[in-house]
């Protein structure tokens, strides 16, 4: 096995509870260099393939684009571009099967592609990135349209923006691809290990981290010499890489961020919180392209194995391109496919059909046959062997989330630190009883959120009834108010009548109740601190938490209900 | 095309309950070998009377529960926990009391309280203590090992005996039967006798009673197997062992004259069979790691004062189900940091 040489002593290495020692499965996959995937006629381009919000569609049916022409706009802060990966007409804008765990289409751009492939105008290269502005770097980037590649999905644009609050000592790059049978980053690492370590020159640039670790496993040896001479080459200070032992989930974002620096990202919180920046291979190269070259992100490598598949391989797809084309490049179907899934074995989902397009996160096709993932049968009840806590990354306890979990008791599993949960699966891989317990966990985790919505609208709902009878009784006591200055003045103009007098004096009782009851409605509203109103006089401290408390809810959303995440965790190793 | 939605992980599983309990009854084999070795047949009557009893025990209860069948008894626990009450039975039992005690075991101790996974008690030691108590003469009339019987039996004498009732003739239950090591030591010390006293008698090995101490070792070995195959973990035997030692070494060396030597605990009564079998039962156990050494802890402590204080030779079951009660308590008091949660001694 070849270790880099180091002239620094090894550096001490960090264990994370629980893990697993899973068949890799990554040779197959591996035995040719990456090729490009032929151009296909069409492609299908979700507008949604990010976490945060989908972005606004810039063209038209009809419209003719170029290769890398901008099609999409992001829409707010948390959001990413999508480009047209090669020149053609856009033949439709409709709902299209997409690669969801739900199985529900979703919106996308479909562009018939006319074979030229043509560029359309780029944006000027950044060479000299160490002396641009970090501003124009992340504008570039976030108009590049570039996520983590490794799953998650996040935009790296808002991953990688200084914030002045925090100082980011390490940057982490995630070249452990810990997934059995996934090798895309691998590859990428052998053939492209120049561009990887220009992109992670970039960002470290960005983020002002003194120290880069780049952590590969072990079982990488090709990816591991040939990103050695990559860094060695490019002679960038302070990059170091880190060989790591091959244990699943290593490749998680908190995994390896322990691996490599022995620190814990706080449960519920950022790697940022504790100064550390991570990003994957794939994404560093896609910066690099972004940054170098003015490209935004269009391709990526992608893995096509499995027993069903007949000849596993690599390949260079363009994003868009539907699965079933790539399958048949793969040398089509054995015969022996039982599931196709998107992403590895351990934390993929699978596809209903096989028309999906790839997008930027899709890491694997997996077309596993019965013997790589059999049915594991009916699930029977928990022995409480304890074996699921044993392997746990995150040290939780399974088997007690999973009683709280059947007896729907939401409150207790997130005693249990439900929302600690990465979804790996280890859990259910090892139990004995083979009971899904992701299954439960996700389920648990949508029941949660949506609980919080339905209490969060019941109460906005509340509200607004509560402004709208005080706005009503204020209106009626105007009301009221104007008739009794009408009468009065009336009196005025006939001498005192004791019988209106005192048929009067109901009424101002009635208009001065009225007026209280509205006075003491906009206390009490003014008293719980009504958000809408208040949100004008926030400081900046302020407002920074309400929208990072929004981006980490939007991102730990998107991450279960999408699971896309061939690998972990809520912002893993984008 | 179409293919079939699943949820992750997609992987051949490598564990199930079925092969667990298989790998329970493989490391069971050394100690049950052992004891038939030094006692005779009865162990192995007992053992396939008490399986076949208790697998059609829970196959009317799954039946009238409304259950499927097949694969619960197929999981095998029925005969685990069979075994584990036969393998503590005295070797000629009359057969309806090692029927009545497993049936018991599997219809109330498991099934009343919702089948396996559900069951706060061992169902075996259930079984054991309801025997123990309801019939403590037949349950204390132990035959002699081996190098100290002069009247082994042969399997169809045996066979008489625990079906029939009937001894060779010639032979009476009084002239068969022998004390366990740990009774015998008790009652020598009610009597006010000193350690060196009772051990001149020829019924003492190097550590405890003759042929009974070398039993223990089997057990060992099969706690091995369970543990090189990662069925158990050390955290409940140790500790138990640990304490057991502990204590009795402790008293020893305050009153040597009163109190056996540390070793005569470990070896002998169902101390080894215990810690590995029957308080590593992970469904009424502690399952935390934390809590498994306190879990342990306390059934080695239980177990040792039962013994010198308490109204019975051995404790190990009683000591197992009073443990059984506080399992739930102790898992949750002693829940692991959950990684990335700071806790009092982070830095
Ligand atoms: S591994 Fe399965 S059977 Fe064992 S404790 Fe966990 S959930 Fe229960
Ligand atoms: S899926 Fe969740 S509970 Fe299960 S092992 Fe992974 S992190 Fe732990």
């Amino acid at each position: 096995m070849y270790y880099p040489s180091q002239k620094k002593p090894p550096r001490t290495l960090y264990k994370f509870p629980g893990g697993l020692h899973l068949p890799d499965n990554k040779a197959q996959s591996t035995t040719e260099s990456t090729v490009r995937a032929a151009l296909p006629g069409k492609l299908v381009l979700p507008i949604h393939q990010h976490i945060g919000a989908p972005s606004q569609i810039a063209v038209q049916v009809g419209d003719r684009v170029l290769k890398g022409e901008l099609i999409a706009n992001p829409q707010g802060r948390i959001s990413a571009a999508v480009h047209a990966p090669s020149s053609g007409t856009v033949c439709a804008v409709a709902e299209h099967a997409v690669p969801h765990p739900s199985g529900l289409p979703a919106l996308c751009v479909v562009i018939e592609t006319d074979g030229q492939d043509a560029w359309g105008e780029l944006p000027p290269a950044i060479d000299d990135f160490e002396h641009c502005e970090p501003g124009l770097l992340l504008e570039r980037i976030r108009a590049s349209g570039i996520v983590g590649m490794g799953g998650a999905a996040f935009p790296t644009s808002v991953k990688l923006e200084p914030e002045n609050s925090r100082r980011i000592d390490t940057l982490v790059i995630n070249g452990a691809e810990c997934e059995p049978y996934i090798t895309c980053d691998d590859m990428l690492m052998r053939e492209r290990p120049a561009e990887i370590v220009a992109g992670i020159a970039v960002m470290k640039r960005l983020t002002g981290a003194a120290n880069c670790l780049i952590g590969i496993e072990d079982n990488k040896p090709e990816a591991i010499a040939a990103m050695t001479r990559a860094v060695e080459q490019q002679g960038v200070a302070d990059i170091e890489l880190v060989v790591i032992p091959t244990l699943y989930p290593s490749g998680g974002e908190r995994q390896l961020i322990r691996v490599l620096t022995g620190k814990e990202v706080p449960s519920g919180g950022f790697p940022a919180h504790i100064g550390v920046v991570c990003n994957n291979v794939g994404t560093a190269k896609a910066v690099a392209d972004a940054v170098l070259l003015g490209r935004p992100l269009i391709s990526r490598y992608i893995t096509l194995t499995g027993e069903g598949v007949a000849n596993p391989c690599n390949l260079e797809v363009l994003i868009g391109t539907r699965s079933n084309e790539l399958i048949a490049q793969a040398g089509g179907y054995t015969g022996r496919e039982q599931r196709l899934i998107m992403g590895g074995p351990m934390m993929g989902f699978t596809l209903h059909a096989d028309n999906v397009p790839i997008v930027k996160a899709s890491n694997c096709l997996l077309a596993a046959s019965a013997r790589e993932a059999p049915n594991p049968g009916p699930a029977t009840a928990c022995i409480r062997c304890g074996m699921c806590a044993e392997v746990c990354p995150v040290s939780l306890l399974p088997q007690q989330m999973y009683w709280h979990a059947r007896a729907k008791d939401l409150e207790k599993t997130q005693e249990y630190h439900l929302f600690d949960c990465i979804e790996c699966g280890c859990c259910s891989h090892v139990c004995p009883a083979h009971i899904p317990l992701v299954q439960y966990f996700r389920f648990a985790k949508n029941e949660s959120w949506d609980q919080e919505r339905e209490r969060k609208s019941a109460e906005l709902a509340r509200r607004r009834h509560e402004a709208k009878l005080a706005r009503l009784a204020l209106l009626e006591a105007e009301k009221i108010a104007r008739a009794q200055k009408k009468k009065a003045a009336l009196a005025r103009s006939k001498p005192a009548n004791r019988e209106t007098d005192a048929g009067s004096d109901p009424k101002k009782a009635a208009i001065e109740a009225a007026l209280k009851r509205a006075a003491e409605k906009k206390a009490r509203l003014a008293q719980q601190g009504v958000k809408p109103q208040n949100t004008d006089n926030l400081t900046d401290a302020q407002r920074r938490q309400i929208q990072q408390a929004d981006t980490r809810r939007e991102q730990l959303t998107d991450n279960v209900v999408s699971d896309d995440s061939a690998q972990t965790g809520a912002s893993k190793d984008s | 095309m179409q293919f079939v939605t699943i949820t992750s992980p997609h992987t051949d599983r490598p564990n199930s309950v079925t092969v667990t309990m298989l790998w329970v009854i493989i490391a069971l084999v050394p100690g049950a070998a052992a004891m038939t070795w030094y006692f005779g047949w009865g162990i192995v009557i007992h053992m396939l009377l008490a399986s076949a009893a208790a697998v059609a025990a829970e196959a009317l209860v799954l039946r009238l529960r409304g259950r499927p069948v097949v694969p619960a008894v197929s999981d095998l626990s029925a005969v685990v926990t069979a075994l584990l009450l036969a393998i503590a039975l005295p070797p000629l039992l009359p057969w309806w009391l090692t029927v009545l005690g497993i049936v018991f075991a599997i219809v109330v101790a498991k099934h009343l309280y919702g089948g396996i996974g559900y069951n706060p008690f061992n169902p075996a030691m259930i079984g054991y203590v309801l025997l123990l108590v309801s019939y403590p003469v037949e349950m204390t009339t132990w035959l002699p090992p081996i190098m100290l019987n002069q009247h082994p039996l042969d399997l169809m004498q045996t066979m008489n005996a625990i079906f029939g009732g009937t001894l060779p003739p010639g032979l009476d239950w009084d002239a068969l039967s022998m004390a366990t090591p740990l009774d015998e030591m008790r009652n020598q010390l009610n009597q006010n006798k000193m350690i060196s006293e009772i051990r001149r008698s020829p019924l003492w090995g190097d550590f405890g009673g003759l042929g009974w101490e070398w039993v223990g070792n089997w057990y060992l070995l099969g706690g091995l197997i369970l543990l090189y195959k990662r069925i158990i973990s050390w955290h409940i035997p140790v500790a138990m062992l640990g304490s057991v030692l502990f204590m009795a070494m402790l008293f020893h060396f305050l009153d040597q004259e009163s109190h056996p030597f540390g070793l005569f605990h470990i070896f002998s009564g169902g101390t080894l069979l215990g810690a590995f079998f029957i308080a590593t039962d992970p469904v009424s156990a502690a399952t935390t790691r934390k809590g498994q050494l306190i879990y342990g802890t306390c059934i080695g402590l239980i177990t040792y004062v039962i013994r010198r204080w308490g109204g019975y030779p051995d404790a190990v079951a009683f000591a197992v189900l009073l443990m059984n009660m506080a399992a739930p308590t102790i898992d949750y008091y002693t829940q692991p940091r959950v990684f990335g949660e700071r806790s009092a001694g982070d830095d």
